[in-house]
């Protein structure tokens, strides 16, 4: 059992008062709240050690070097990845995609063909569609159906020795579904195609073991687990990091370097090039730490009933039609109320200090196929309460009462 | 009336309001009521994409005075640009490309033409005055 009232008091945010009201955040899908724990480490960095790392001899560089790596191995425990050279700090999942597709496009000729699923986010949509591009890869949908789960009948059909590559999120951030990955992963690799799955959703929520996923890429944000923004991390596996060529230029991610030729580092520098974002590395290490001294069998299934009760609460209101009814998601409400328009309920809420979020969410394809122009969504931390929820379930009746 | 004049009547609406919901409640309602364009301008080509809301706008020229109208699918955008359609429209090119929005801050709604509101608004106001140089150019 969590003790909420205990966890709140970490978040020093939870204090402030928005337009005049407390603070309820159920925003927690595009970014979450940072603990103490965090924030101190921060301080900490560039109050006490801050310095460039991997090249100075002198002591604080030695110092943020090392509690920079220890980052990277605490990253590499919790993922459960066999090598911490498996392990790229990036900027974010993001940038982690992106480094991807850059890379796998040498792979790809005229005639393969790349899978994405159709709860993508547009972040693992762009990217791919941008390699398609410059290959000449045909790239094709998983499509979905009416609940927001991906339909495995017609993925069996899409897959063939054509496929190179499917990238899928384990979560998506619109609806809140959990997608069935490790079934994805297993048909996939019997044609002997990659799998890169988005994690960004999935991370603030449950805790992946990358080796039984047995999958090929696997991309995270810190921001949406306690850590601070831009920083993130990209799993990959030894044999596809090394055979990858690398995504950016610069220092760290060479070995040697005459104007003839250049020689790259070893794993993980190779895809590291520049002054990596340390503090942020290391405060992601701290967020881990957070997040596992809290538990995330905990975290679940507090999440889990937090998600019942605001579907339920909901459900209740008159002419409110929640989207992803699936019933494998995560604490995630999609709705929107009849014939009123999400950003005004967005903006009503806010009024009363309610953070949601409003629109297509980066997920115009999902959008598209409700036939509506966005959604409310709430989504829900384990440092949120029913009394939130309550809140939530007052302010959407008075932006309904105000708007119809 | 001048668009400051027009500006100063509306701050002064807008005091009477004691709170929020009235301010909000008042800008729902303007935009509930008012037909703002004619479906046949609600084309493609007239459309400005926020990120989050959809806006339309159209003008024409009348007696040397720009007319506008335009309209939203989200109802708190519609009364926003109901008022800016009360500043702005039947007014002269030059005035338009010379008046301020200063006053949508006096009025509390300074959230909504902030740039990363993605409603559309802050395009909108832009393509107001683009109308108003075009016109004036006509006129010159």
């Amino acid at each position: 059992m969590l003790n909420i009232e205990n966890i709140r008091k970490d978040f020093p945010i939870f204090s402030r008062k928005v337009n005049g009201k407390p603070l309820v955040y159920f925003d927690n899908a595009a970014t979450s709240q940072t603990p103490t724990q965090v924030i101190d480490v921060i301080v900490d960095y560039y109050s006490n050690y801050n310095a460039n790392i991997h090249r100075g001899v002198h002591s604080l560089s030695q110092e943020a070097t090392d509690k920079y790596e220890q980052a990277r191995l605490k990253i590499q425990k919790h993922f459960n990845a066999k090598h911490s050279h498996e392990i790229i700090m990036t900027s974010g999942t993001t940038h982690g995609i992106n480094l991807v597709a850059n890379g796998f496009s040498s792979f790809l000729k005229k005639g393969d063909e790349v899978l994405v699923s159709a709860l993508e986010h547009h972040s693992n949509i762009v990217p791919w569609q941008m390699l398609c591009e410059r290959s000449g890869t045909t790239l094709r949908v998983i499509p979905m159906n009416q609940d927001g789960e991906l339909i495995m009948s017609e993925y069996d059909q899409l897959l063939s020795e054509k496929t190179k590559l499917v990238f899928v999120n384990h979560i998506s951030n619109a609806l809140g579904t959990i997608n069935p990955i490790k079934y994805i992963i297993d048909k996939a690799h019997s044609f002997g195609a990659a799998v890169l799955v988005d994690g960004a959703q999935a991370c603030p929520h449950l805790k992946p073991d990358l080796q039984q996923l047995d999958v090929d890429f696997y991309v995270a944000s810190a921001h949406k687990m306690c850590g601070p923004t831009g920083v993130g991390m990209l799993y990959g596996k030894e044999e596809w990091l090394k055979k990858l060529p690398p995504y950016q230029g610069g220092g760290e991610m060479i070995a040697e370097v005459t104007f003839e030729k250049t020689t790259y580092a070893d794993l993980p520098h190779k895809f590291e090039a520049g002054t990596p974002n340390i503090c942020g590395g290391i405060a992601f290490g701290a967020a881990i730490d957070y997040l596992n001294h809290i538990g995330f069998d905990a975290i679940e299934s507090y999440e889990h009933e937090l998600l019942e009760y605001a579907t339920e609460k909901l459900s209740e209101i008159d002419g409110l039609k929640i989207y992803g009814t699936s019933k494998h998601k995560t604490s995630v409400v999609s709705f929107n109320l009849e014939e009123i328009h999400p950003y005004d309920v967005g903006t009503i809420l806010d009024k009363m200090g309610i953070a949601v979020r409003t629109g297509h969410h980066c997920a115009q394809p999902i959008m598209d196929y409700f036939k509506i122009p966005g959604t409310v969504r709430a989504s829900f931390a384990f440092y949120n309460t029913k009394q939130e929820i309550d809140a939530l379930v007052e302010g959407v009746k008075k932006a309904k009462a105000m708007l119809s | 009336m001048t668009i400051k004049e027009i500006q100063e009547e509306i701050i002064d609406e807008f005091s009477m309001f004691e709170d929020w919901e009235e301010r909000y409640q008042y800008m729902i309602d303007l935009g509930k009521t008012l037909p703002l364009i004619d479906e046949q301008y609600k084309t493609e080509e007239n459309i400005i994409k926020g990120c989050q809301s959809k806006v339309w706008v159209y003008a024409e020229m009348e007696n040397d005075k720009v007319i506008f109208t335009a309209d939203s699918d989200a109802i708190i955008t519609k009364g926003i640009i109901a008022i800016l359609i009360r500043v702005f429209s039947n007014q002269s090119p030059k005035d338009i490309i010379e008046a301020d929005t200063g006053f949508i801050d006096e009025i509390g709604l300074k959230e909504h033409l902030s740039p990363t509101r993605a409603n559309g608004l802050v395009s909108m106001i832009k393509q107001l005055k683009m109308y108003a140089i075009a016109y004036q150019t006509q006129l010159n």
